[in-house]
């Protein structure tokens, strides 16, 4: 696949994708060090390694098409369109985040990009996920949601219950798991009878394919071939992506479940890594196009930062606010 | 050159205890680089750095136990100025609650004291004796030691402890605290508006508490007070081995057969109906009772004792004794309630001077008697010497009550259920709330046609109930 | 000159059906769906011929994923659509817990302000006709707990009619807990009745010694109640709270202000109730005006038994509410 896939690859699209894997990674480094600084507090799951899911997935989707999206979800938010600077500024708490500092890292939402969340408990944007389609497709809409979430889920009711409602009644969703082997620290063998998830997916009697999760390339592809079918009325339709996040589960965690060669070993397949290294091998990028993008992206990270810095505290006496329509506290 | 501080990572983190420098002065280092291994609450783990540049001083030596943001290192720039300023600046978190609140310390702070310790060190006591002088407030120094060496033993601070138990005025015996006057959050409220005394009300609330209703008592002294309770009477033992309630059940079974049994053997009685319309009563009543707080509500039933009253009045042989082969007409009227009692049984205590209450008067007693009839609170007189009896059998859905005359008495009134039935009047027909009356009287002291006027008038007096 | 509206007999489930009939015709967005609610007309009948009227695209029968379904409510409701969620008996509700408290009444605030959720979820609710402990819970009073839902609980025909189209029309979450010895109460009910307030309580009974607080279930033998009290001269004022969030504390303090006395009767438990809150408020906001303490006849402390005297025991019946009542009123008995 991936030879003639190269040969068809146009430039401008490779430079696209290896910028937008770019722009999560130094995000989320960024991220990293403010959280260390306190300037950033909460949970913080960082996506670094499985950059090339999101940044494959997202360029397939139509402006209208809806996102459904977990608590490592940064990557997501901002290849959707969400801005760095609102993300950013959501992270530290301020009311200009794209939650107005009230979700924090774990709860990103956009209803401009339909990005409907980063969702903190596993498993529980699935009927969520159903249910925005079915809406969709009760409206005749030709929208596509795109459903992610972790292996984790797997093991939850909701996944089983939200497979089976939308191939029963054919809707237009894609679910998108993104197996990076470890449930927090519990390995995928240590919580699964059957670990092979697009099997279990199967079952449901809608289309399956495991995916290379640490190849951009493999992922639009499959993703695309997914959407198209799904936005025809070719029902739900699921990919299971293999990756693999290089970091801790979330920044307080000191590993204890998995060592360092196994580690090591994923760290040699980095997406960025590896497709960098094709893009050059091909002769679509030359060094200082690669440079330029890394000065873009340090740019924007920067204006995100600053913008987060430059934010201000929601008054507490808005406190109640958005917990009905109105306003009003009940 | 900027420093490398002691990361957080996570909000429940506070220190971190330096393991292992992964690097040494002279060391050039880049951003995400591991430079060092962290002991946290949860384990070691390996921290990184976020700038580039040359380690030139380690400021925390390994085994060091750190706070959070505390400089471990210090890195010179590599020579592209300070764009990794970020680590140095902490930690600036968001403010609990608004920017201004910030709380000062004003002044020098105060050393600490020192204590004075050479008194207690000159004195030799054992562990024992110097706790034991704490606890029975004795000054060491004033204890000489019997021990060796003159050391002071638990039993010579014993010793002055006594001594000073003695001299001492014994401490006055605690007096009991009077106990608080409980009273309604509301009553409590009122009397602070209307300006009362507390102490001069009386509480008749559940557990004496003072309430809303004794306020308004209070505020009216034209209502007399209820006369203190009286004594509970004794009730004569009956020799049995069953347990005292028993015993006294049995008794009153006992006695209420013999007065029965005596009535159908010896009084010829008599029995009249009479349905009466109670509308206008109860309408009246319902009136009435808006205008009234719920301690000094009617219930229908004193207008009926009330009627009964008046009507004995106007026909004076319902009231009275057979005695001694004679009818003896009885001045007063004291109406004798049948009340039924919890555990069975029945007695008829009695209501003096009926006619001359007022519906209030009249419903003070009805509550008080029932009351007392239930907890046994009775006075031997209301026991005896009620002069007619009157039976409201009403809330049990009794629609006619065939009485029993309890001898002597010459009378009984019963009273049946209220209830809403077709009522014909000036050729109309309608539905009306109707009650039905009935007299068992004794023919040796009167007839019916006396029976039948008697009947009339209550129905009549019920008529017009604002006169009652 | 105004014509008295045409009255018609009718029962709390054919209203309810009346209901939901009136806003699928009114409404495109509106759909139905839940376990039997169309082939099999509903558990309790209350959807029965809505399938063969609307169809299976707008009469969902899904299958038994309570969390699925209450989460495909969410969103669908998010991206557009009225959606009437039934959830068999709010035991059944547990199941779809994290959906309903960790979504639907969250994400308006966590998106801060960006997502509404206009759905409404119907459940039945209630002891009564021995089916044990995991058929027979009032837990409405657990879930007014929850900020970001609205907590419905209407106790007549009139309510059961008119609560549906308001709380579809509200722009964020509706629980409506229908009490299901209630589905066979008849009433009468205007021909043309519409939509009732779901902000207020309202007074059933107005009486000036004491104020009975209840809704649901327990709105009936609490009226009965009031009937009985009224034979010993006590008045009692009968509240339907109607919602218990928002709880129209208004309504109740005006009355309670009035009465100075106040007893809450509640089918849920004691313990953390919703009369706990009840109680609560009216210390906080009437205390001066309290003439005895509060009171409340709530459901024993056990999960609901089978046999049907221990049934009747567990819950709130006529006897211990006047009982309460008197006791309140300081009668000795």
């Amino acid at each position: 696949m991936t030879s003639e896939r190269i040969q068809h690859l146009d430039r401008d699209h490779a430079h696209y994708l290896l910028h937008q894997m770019l722009r999560v990674r130094r995000f989320e480094e960024k991220c990293a060090e403010l959280y260390q600084a306190t300037k950033i507090r909460g949970f913080l799951h960082l996506y670094i390694g499985e950059e090339a899911i999101a940044v494959g997935a997202m360029g397939v989707l139509e402006p209208d098409d809806a996102v459904v999206a977990t608590y490592r979800e940064h990557g997501h938010a901002l290849v959707r369109g969400v801005s760095g600077g609102s993300i950013m500024a959501e992270m530290y708490g301020k009311q200009e985040g794209c939650s107005r500092g009230r979700g924090g890292s774990m709860h990103l939402f956009d209803s401009e990009t339909r990005f409907y969340g980063g969702n903190g408990i596993v498993g529980g944007g699935l009927p969520i996920a159903v249910g925005l389609a079915l809406a969709d497709k009760l409206q005749n809409r030709r929208n596509v949601t795109l459903c992610f979430f972790g292996e984790g889920a797997v093991a939850e009711g909701e996944f089983h219950e939200s497979l089976n409602l939308a191939s029963l009644w054919d809707l237009p969703v894609v679910f998108c798991c993104e197996n990076n082997l470890y449930a927090m620290g519990t390995a995928l063998e240590r919580s699964e009878s059957d670990t092979n998830i697009a099997i279990k997916a199967a079952s449901y009697e809608m289309p399956a394919w495991t995916v290379d999760g640490m190849n951009v390339l493999a992922v639009e592809d499959a993703v695309r071939k997914a959407v198209d079918a799904t936005r025809q009325g070719g029902g739900p339709h699921f990919l299971e992506f293999r990756t693999y996040r290089f970091r801790a589960h979330s920044m307080f965690d000191p590993e204890l479940y998995r060592d360092k060669a196994e580690v090591a070993f994923w760290r040699d397949r980095d997406p960025i890594k590896t497709f960098t290294e094709l893009l050059k091998e091909q002769e679509l990028i030359e060094d200082g196009e690669l440079v330029q993008i890394e000065e873009m992206v340090a740019a924007e990270v920067e204006a995100a930062v600053a913008f987060a810095e430059g934010g201000t505290w929601e008054p507490v006496s808005e406190l109640t606010r958005f917990v009905y329509s109105d306003g009003s506290g009940l | 050159m900027n420093d490398f501080v002691m990361p957080s990572l996570g909000a429940d983190m506070d220190d971190g205890r330096l393991l292992e420098w992964y690097v040494k002065p002279g060391d050039a280092v880049k951003r995400g680089d591991i430079v060092a291994l962290v002991d946290t609450d949860k384990a070691a783990i390996e921290i990184e750095i976020f700038e580039d540049g040359v380690v030139s001083e380690l400021l925390v030596p390994e085994g060091e136990k750190v706070p959070v943001g505390t400089p471990l290192a210090r890195i010179g720039g590599s020579g592209e100025g300070a764009a990794g300023g970020m680590a140095a600046t902490l930690p600036e978190t968001p403010p609990a609650v608004a920017p201004e609140t910030v709380i000062e310390t004003v002044g020098k702070p105060v050393p600490p004291e020192v204590p004075v310790t050479q008194a207690v060190s000159s004195v030799h006591a054992t562990p024992a004796a110097r706790r034991h002088a704490q606890e029975r407030g004795v000054e060491l120094s004033d204890v000489s030691g019997t021990g060796r060496h003159g050391t002071v033993t638990k039993a010579d601070v014993e010793a002055v402890a006594k001594e000073l138990e003695a001299t001492l005025p014994a401490e006055p015996e605690p007096q009991p605290k009077p106990s608080r006057k409980r009273i309604s959050p509301l009553a409590r409220r009122l009397v602070k508006e209307l300006g009362l005394d507390l102490a001069t009300i009386e509480g008749t609330g559940p557990g004496g508490t003072v309430t809303k209703a004794d306020l308004e008592r209070a505020a009216v002294p034209a209502v007399p007070k209820p006369e203190p309770k009286p004594a509970a009477t004794r009730v004569e033992p009956v020799k049995a081995e069953s347990s005292p309630r028993e015993q006294k059940q049995a008794a009153m079974r006992r006695a209420i057969g013999a007065a029965m049994a005596k009535s159908k053997r010896e009084i010829p009685h008599y029995y009249l109906s009479n349905r009466i319309d109670v509308s206008r009563s109860l309408s009246w009543l319902e009136e009435e009772n808006l205008e009234r707080p719920i301690t000094n509500r009617l219930v229908p039933a004193v207008l009926l004792l009330k009627a009964t009253a008046l009507a004995i009045r106007e026909v004076p042989e319902m009231n009275g004794f057979w005695l001694d082969g004679g009818f003896k007409p009885s001045e007063d009227i004291h109406l004798g309630m049948g009340i039924s009692l919890r555990g069975g049984g029945l007695i008829a205590p009695a209501i003096h001077n009926a006619d001359q209450k007022d519906l209030d008067e009249l419903m003070a007693d009805l509550r008080d008697l029932v009351k007392r009839s239930r907890s046994g609170g009775l006075k031997s007189s209301e026991m005896t010497d009620a002069t007619v009896t009157v039976t409201n059998m009403g809330d049990l859905g009794v629609d006619l009550v065939y009485g029993v005359i309890y001898p002597p008495q010459v009378a009984l009134i019963g009273f049946g259920k209220i209830t809403d039935q077709p009522w014909v009047e000036n050729g109309m027909i309608g539905a009306r709330p109707i009650l039905t009356v009935t007299l068992a009287a004794d023919h040796r002291a009167s007839d019916g046609h006396r029976g039948g006027i008697f009947l009339t008038t209550i129905a009549k007096v019920l008529q017009d109930p604002e006169a009652l | 000159m105004p014509v008295a509206p045409t009255l018609v007999k009718t029962t709390y489930r054919e209203a309810v059906r009346a209901a939901m009939q009136e806003a699928l015709e009114r409404d495109d967005r509106v759909f139905l769906m839940g376990e039997d609610v169309g082939a099999y007309g509903g558990c309790y009948a209350v959807s029965l011929g809505l399938l063969e009227e609307f169809g299976p695209e707008r009469i969902r029968d899904t299958p038994l994923s309570e969390s699925a379904f209450v989460g495909a409510g969410i969103g669908a409701a998010l991206a557009g659509m009225r959606p009437i969620v039934e959830v068999m008996t709010v035991n059944f509700s547990l199941l779809a817990l994290d959906q309903i408290l960790n979504n639907a009444a969250t994400i308006l605030h966590m998106s801060g302000g960006q997502f509404n959720v206009p759905l409404v979820i119907r459940m039945a609710t209630g002891a009564g006709r021995q089916l044990a402990a995991q058929h027979s819970h009032s837990l409405e009073g657990w879930y007014a707990h929850i900020p970001g839902i609205r907590v419905l609980t209407p106790a007549t025909v009139e309510d059961a009619r008119g609560m549906l189209w308001p709380a579809l029309m509200d722009p964020d979450p509706v629980l409506i807990f229908e009490n299901a010895l209630l589905y066979n109460l008849e009433g009468e009910i205007a021909e043309d009745a519409g939509p009732v307030s779901i902000d207020q309580a309202i007074v059933r009974h107005s009486g000036t010694d004491i104020t009975l607080i209840t809704y649901g279930g327990s709105l009936g033998k609490t009226l009965q109640a009031a009937k009985e009290l009224q034979r010993d001269g006590i008045g009692a004022e009968v509240i339907d709270l109607r919602t218990l969030r928002p709880l129209d504390m208004g309504t109740v303090l005006a009355s309670v202000r009035k009465t100075n006395r106040a007893l809450i009767v509640d089918e849920g438990w004691r313990s953390g109730g919703i009369s706990a809150e009840i109680t609560t408020r009216l210390v906080e906001e009437a205390f001066y005006d309290l003439d005895a303490p509060v009171a409340r006849v709530c459901s024993e402390e056990v999960p609901i038994p089978y046999a049907k005297h221990m049934e009747e025991a567990a819950i709130p019946q006529v006897p211990k509410i006047v009982a309460a009542a008197r006791e309140v009123m300081g009668f000795d008995e």
